[in-house]
């Protein structure tokens, strides 16, 4: 329960945030992205200010504390390489971004005014995640000969996105 | 009072979330991926994900109320279709490139890691791209 009431209240924290930093304004994030046009760079700060805070405060967590206060263990993402499915699914979500002004974050807080915009937008989203997962499911069912328990691992860690 | 104080205060509130939910819940503030777990895209328990959701859409409502200007203009029916294919486009894309602005961008760098930098630098190329391409093509009306 109190995973869930710490999960929550970070969200709202999170909206609140976009809105404030004017996130939630397609135009305006549209406007930092128009670097040849009639440039914003507002967002600039927006993405400024959460880096140095979280960059802070999650050494000092990591620091402290030897697991997160309600969960047993830090489920921190692992690294991993720099590769072709990295960069080409960052480049097809800055398409999108770029073309609607909306990130999955905004989304999501923009359900709230109940409109058609941020309803269509949420629902194409989950769709395309959908569809990518399917994608992947195929290509990983067909062409891999996964065999032995070194390339089982770098099956399971790729498919983790670790 | 600068206009970018507000900005920087929002980062700072956004910043703030993603230390929160690692404090208490130890997750990374990636909202592609939170949303994809809840698709079933990653183990482990759905309860958090929803809840960190439902917060986004509830602190939303408290946005409208504090600062009805902050969701800018709605874009009309006329808009539908292309947010549409640009849902299906971010959809498709954080899942593959596993992170969005605040997975990537936020959690990521603020980690130092390079997937995170590249995934950003990346985004933000296209995005831009595409923006100009849009004005481009739409001789500005978009």
């Amino acid at each position: 329960m109190k995973t869930i009431l710490s999960a929550a209240a970070a969200g709202v924290l999170f909206a609140i945030g976009l809105g404030v930093g004017g996130m939630t304004d397609p135009a305006k994030v549209r406007g930092f992205l128009d670097v040849s046009g009639d440039w914003n760079p507002s967002l600039a700060f927006v993405m400024a200010g959460a880096l140095l805070t979280h960059g802070l405060l999650r050494v000092v967590i990591l620091r402290r504390r030897t697991r997160p206060v309600f969960e047993p263990t830090f489920s921190a993402p692992a690294a991993g390489r720099v590769d072709a499915r990295l960069l080409s699914g960052a480049a097809l979500f800055g398409i999108g971004w770029g073309l609607s002004g909306y990130c999955p974050g905004p989304a999501f807080t923009a359900l709230s005014n109940g409109t058609a915009a941020a309803a269509t937008f949420v629902v194409a989203m989950l769709v395309g995640m959908q569809v990518f997962g399917i994608v992947e499911r195929l290509f990983a069912g067909r062409g891999t000969t996964v065999s032995g328990p070194a390339a089982a691992e770098a099956e399971t860690s790729r498919l983790s996105g670790t | 009072m600068s206009p970018f104080l507000l900005p920087l205060l929002g980062g700072v509130l956004i910043g703030l979330s993603a230390s929160a939910l690692l404090y208490f819940n130890g997750r990374t503030a990636g909202v592609s991926g939170i949303a994809a777990g809840l698709l079933g895209a990653r183990p482990g328990p759905w309860g958090w994900r929803a809840a960190f959701l439902g917060g986004l859409v509830g602190g939303g409502f408290l946005v409208q109320r504090v600062m009805p200007g902050a969701f800018g203009d709605v874009p009309g029916s006329a808009a539908l279709p292309l947010l549409a294919m640009a849902g299906l486009l971010v959809g498709f894309g954080t899942r593959m490139g596993n992170g969005c602005t605040s997975g990537h961008g936020v959690c990521g760098i603020s980690r130092g890691s390079r997937r995170g930098i590249a995934a950003t630098i990346t985004f933000m190329v296209t995005g831009a791209l595409s923006v100009f391409l849009l004005r481009t093509l739409t001789g500005g009306a978009a």
